[in-house]
Formats: C-alpha cells, structure tokens, sequence
C-alpha cells in the first residue's frame, strides 16, 4: 500500500478524456516520475491531486484518507507540498518573509488571527525559517527582494518554502522547466540530497530524461490520459510501448 | 516602547505631535492677514482631517496590505454614523455608548458585505462593494428612512438626528444638550490670543485625536504582526498561499471586518461632531474619496493615509473657500484686461472648481510619484542626504520603502 494511491481516475474536459482510468501508486520514502509526451493528462493527474481539479469518478488516497473534495489548502495541511512549473514564490516580499510563512502555517494551521503580536517575537518561527535558509544555501539572501533573485534561486527557495513544512509528500510539476542546464544540474543535486537527508517521497513530473533518469526509482509513462506502463528507469529506458508513446509508431 | 520597534515608535511619536499642536501647526498666519484664509486650525476641518486620517488609516489595512480595493467604505462610515445618532436618541448624548455602538455594528455589517464580496477578487470584488454601498445608500434615503412609516431608521433625506421628544433614557437632568464627554462638551473651545494669531483648543477634536492615535498604533501592532505579514502574502500570491495551507478568505474577511470598523469608528465620530447624519455620507463619492485619500497618501505605508486624509480634507475645505472676491483682491494690481483674463483661468481651479485642482494633482503624483506622497517625502529625503554626503549616495537610493 502506497501513501498515494489513485484509483480509476476519470476526468473529460467536455468531449476530450483528460484521464481514462488511472491507477498510480506511490511508495513511500520513493522518488516515483511521472512521465509522458505533451497532453498525456500529467498536469491534470497533478491538479487532480492537490484539490485543484476533482476527477469525475475514481478515488485518490493518501495515507489512507481520500483529498478529493479538500481544498489545496486543506490537502496541504495534510501534509502534500507542490512545488509548481513557474516558481510561485511570494515576490513583493523578502527571502526571510517567504520562509517564515510555512513556518506560521505549518505551527499555526490555515488560519490565526495574531494581529497585535509582533513578528519580531517569533523567536521560534524566526529560529525555524533561519535554519531553513542555511540548509538551502540561502541565508546570505534573506534580505532580498524575492521577486529579484534569478529563477534557479526562486526555484531553490520554493523548494525550501515546501519541506519548511515537513511534508511527507513533495510534488514537483516540472521543477527544470525552462532552466538553464547549470541550474538543473543544480536542482537534480538539491533534490537528491534533500532525499538522502529527510524522510520524504517525491512526486515528480518531468519531461527532461536526464532529471527522471538521475532521480527517479519508479517511472510511471502516461500517455493519452492512461498510464502505459509502470516500472524501474532501466526497464523503462529500452520499453517499446514508451518509444512508440514517444516517437510514434514508426520509429 | 510599546511593544514596538524604535522607527515605528518614532513615527507615533511625530503623528502624536502633530496631532497635539495641530491647532498651532494649522494656524501659521496671524488673524486678518491676507494669508489667514489658509489658516486651517479651526476646530471643524480639524476634527475632519483626523476622522478622516482614522477612516483611510484603516482602509489601508484592506486595501494597502492585501490589495483588495473596496469602493463601499462609505457604506461603514454611514452605518457608523447612523448607529451613533440612535444612541444619542435612546441613551442620551454621551458620546461613549455611540462611539461604541458605530464600531460594533459597522462590525458586524462588514461580516455581511465582506463575507459574499471577498468570495471574488480584483475587479469584481470592487464592483460587488460598490454595489452594496449604493444599495445601503439608497435603503438609507429612501426605503429605510420613511418618516411616516413605523420603521424609520434613517429619517430619509432629512438626516437623522436627535428630537426633543427623543427617549434619551440615560440622560441625567443636567447633561449638556448636545453630545458630550461626562459633561464636557464636543463643540466647547478655548481660545488662546498671542499677539494677532489665535489658537483655538476643542474639546471634540481632542477626543478624535486621541481615538486617531489609538488607531494609528492599532493600525502599526497589525502592520508588524504575522497577520499583517499574511495579508502582504495574500497581496503577493495567493496561489502560493493556497498551497502552502493558508486559507485567505477567513484572512482576507478578518482584513475587511477591521477596515469596516475603522470606518465605522469614524462615522461614529463624525456624528458626534455634529449629531446629524445623513445618507450622502454612504454614497459612492464618499466611497471614493477614501481611495483618493490612500492612494495620494501612499498606499501600504502607515503615515501616507494620514497625510493624504488630510491634504485631501485641506484642498476641500480652503481652495473651495477662494471666490472671485478674494482673486480680485490677490491679482487687483493686474491691468484691468489682464486681470480678468487671469482670474478667468485661475477660477475653474479654485471655489466650486477645487475638484480640477485636485483631480490634477492625483494625477501628478500617481504618474510620478506612484508611491504617494510618502515617496515624494522619501525622494527628497534621499535628495537632501545626498547632497549631505556624496559617499552615503548609494545607500539613500537602495534603501527600502520605508513606512
């Protein structure tokens, strides 16, 4: 049993079948890639994970609790953190404010109303976001404007916002996309070490081989809104069904 | 001091003196000089500058911090109003229990209004206040405000206010007859004469000074506190907020249902100012002045509302009063000709035309200044320390907004 586990997951988009009975499982303390060409249904796989989308029928469990009908902010508290295409960082504020605000969510909950104390008082919030910062190699950065810094470095803080939190899964929607191959050599090492350090799963969609190849201990191929197949990189590497997915019939 | 840190203390302090010497600070030119139509220190435009200060102080908590811009804030400062003349007439005209009562039922009317209109954002939510605010107003001149029915709450276009034949159940037989403060009165004055200036003290004005201050230290404990911090988040990304398990709406409705009281607070001041209150004061006029006062100010930082509260209250007040009497005496050493053909030019800017006036200066300073009048302070401040010390020059262009 999987800490995520789909089950006959269906969802139309009026006449197109965006997914046509997915089941997916994700062990957990696994990095388990999702993959597959454009338009295969992986993004709204996704949506339909953190309460974005709810599918027309089938279930989505994880550990044992369904999300569907849950808010993402609901779906969050219970412990899924999505890293998103575009780094979607809180731009007008400063490094030290983005990673303070999982912190205030994560002791707090979705909701407190602390009007009258000052944030200056937050001894343990401002302890938690600090460490935070030198465990992502950000700390010289915390005065700054985040919306300033480059997208390798919105993109480090993102993640660093997300395992703020402790969740127990980290979704990634294509976490190189549009990178430079500097800055994804960058990520590919972040992730790996944030792996061998913290009891963690990851869930990743990627379209970059080199990323799913160097991280990913399960591969799930989707094509046409239908996972293909299941199964180890080195399996899927020389798979005809994902070279047909991929380059067509004829290749 | 306080519970702040030292620059915010420092800006209470300076808004503190300002309000405490306004009636010196207002009055600048000596009685019957040509200039003392400048003057602003009399007790009613003072009153108005911090009512005001306290009405924008508090929109810029919804407005400023998460960027929801309301356009029927007037409909809190009515109700506000309305709700404090109903107290002078069941209790009596002791100011607390109507000051009280303005902020609460403001209250709770901004859960209503709040709760269906924050269920959309941008130019919609806009929309949705203002259409509320109209609907308050209308209710309020005419549906809710029949005299002859037996449900009037606002008296109609008459205003309502406080009748002879009123209850007035907690009345001692000596109170004064007007709103007062445990018998000092609102409108009671002391006039101090040095040389040819005068400086008038108000009792009413004191009193809305002090609630300004509370206000405006209320306003910098939410500025400072993780809440503000999540209303500058919910300004920024509220995808990330969503995402990061935030809800934004009971943040964004806890950010409305302040800002309603502040309005209310104000409306409630205003009335015990003067205990008559009336529909206009809801209409979408008002509702956009308080934009104006904020935006012009700065919006976002803590002293711009203020500032633009009352340079708004000033134009209103002074440039309106200039006529074509008092441009004929300013530009009589003109030739006859030339004389006409200025004061031609110069009354569409001034009296009746004072809005010209101030609809080009809200457009200068949202060109160049988008920041408000508390860039404009900031840009000289930056020029001055430049010209100061050539090697500081770097850091006074990089330094942060500050509030």
């Amino acid at each position: 049993m999987g800490i995520l586990e789909v089950k006959n997951v269906n969802k139309r988009f009026g006449g197109l079948q965006a997914l046509g009975d997915v089941n997916l499982s994700v062990a957990e303390n696994t990095v388990h890639a999702i993959i597959g060409p454009n338009g295969a249904g992986k993004s709204t796989l996704l949506n339909c994970l953190v309460g974005k989308l709810i599918p027309d029928t089938g279930s989505v469990m994880f550990d044992g609790q369904s999300v569907l009908g849950r808010s993402p902010y609901e779906i969050n508290q219970m412990g899924i953190s999505r890293v998103f295409q575009t780094p979607e960082i809180f731009g007008d504020l400063t490094v030290m404010e983005n990673m303070m605000i999982p912190c205030f969510a994560k002791r707090d909950g979705a909701f407190e109303l602390n009007a009258l104390n000052s944030v200056g008082n937050q001894k343990d919030i401002i302890e938690r976001a600090e460490h935070m910062l030198e465990d992502m190699n950000m700390a010289d950065k915390r005065h700054m404007h985040a919306a300033s810094m480059s997208r390798g470095d919105k993109r480090r803080l993102e993640i660093g916002m997300c395992l703020s939190q402790e969740p127990r899964l980290l979704l990634l929607d294509e976490p190189t996309a549009g990178m430079a191959r500097a800055d994804t050599n960058n990520t590919i090492d972040l992730l790996k070490q944030i792996k061998q350090e913290r009891d963690i799963t990851i869930a990743i969609i990627e379209h970059d081989m080199h990323v799913v190849f160097s991280l990913a201990e399960r591969i799930t191929v989707l094509a046409q809104g239908t996972p293909l197949v299941e199964d180890t990189p080195d399996k899927i590497k020389g798979h005809p069904k994902v070279r047909e997915a991929y380059l067509g019939e004829s290749a | 001091m306080f519970g702040l840190q030292k620059k915010d203390t420092t800006l209470l302090l300076v808004v503190a003196a300002l309000a405490l010497f306004a009636p010196f600070l207002l009055n600048p030119f000596p009685e019957g000089s040509a200039m003392a139509q400048f003057n602003a220190g009399y007790p009613d435009l003072m009153q108005r500058f911090v009512i005001f200060g306290i009405f924008a102080v508090g929109f810029n908590i919804l407005f400023g911090l998460t960027g929801y811009l309301s356009f029927g804030h007037a409909a809190f400062l009515g109700v506000g109003s309305y709700s404090a003349v109903w107290m002078f007439k069941l209790l009596g005209y002791n100011v607390i229990p109507g000051i009280i009562l303005s902020v609460i039922v403001a209250g709770l009317f901004s859960v209503v209004i709040g709760y269906v209109s924050l269920r959309r954002s941008g130019i919609y939510f806009s929309i949705l206040t203002l259409a509320f605010a109209q609907m308050s107003y209308n209710m309020a001149y005419s549906v809710l405000g029949n005299p002859t029915s037996n449900f009037n709450l606002t008296n109609g276009e008459t205003g309502l206010q406080v009748y002879t034949s009123d209850p007035q159940i907690l009345a001692s037989a000596g109170a004064p007859d007007l709103p007062h403060l445990f018998g000092l009165t609102m409108r009671s004055s002391y006039q101090l004469e040095l040389g040819s200036w005068l400086f008038t003290f108000n009792a009413g004005y004191y009193l809305c000074a002090v609630l300004l201050l509370v206000s405006f230290y209320v306003a910098i404990r939410i500025f400072r506190s993780p809440f503000g911090l999540m209303l500058r988040a919910v300004k920024s990304n509220q995808q990330r907020m969503n995402y990061t398990g935030l809800n934004t709406r009971p943040y964004t409705l806890a950010a409305f249902v302040i800002s309603g009281m502040y309005a209310g607070l104000a409306g409630g001041l205003l009335s015990t100012m003067d205990p008559l209150a009336g529909a206009e004061r809801m209409q979408w006029t008002a509702s956009g002045e308080v934009v104006l006062m904020t935006i012009l100010g700065g919006a976002g930082t803590l002293i711009g509302p203020v500032l633009g509260a009352g340079f708004i209250k000033y134009f209103e007040n002074i440039f309106s009063k200039i006529n074509e009497g008092v441009l004929h005496a300013w530009f009589g050493f003109l030739p006859d000709g030339l004389e006409n053909g200025v004061i031609w030019v110069v009354e569409h800017f001034v009296g009746p035309g004072w809005h010209l006036t101030l609809g080009l200066l809200f457009m200068l300073v949202v060109t160049f200044l988008p920041g408000g009048l508390v860039e404009g302070g900031q840009k000289i401040a930056a020029l001055l320390s430049r010209r100061k010390s050539k090697d500081t020059d770097n850091r006074a262009t990089q330094s942060t907004p500050a509030e």
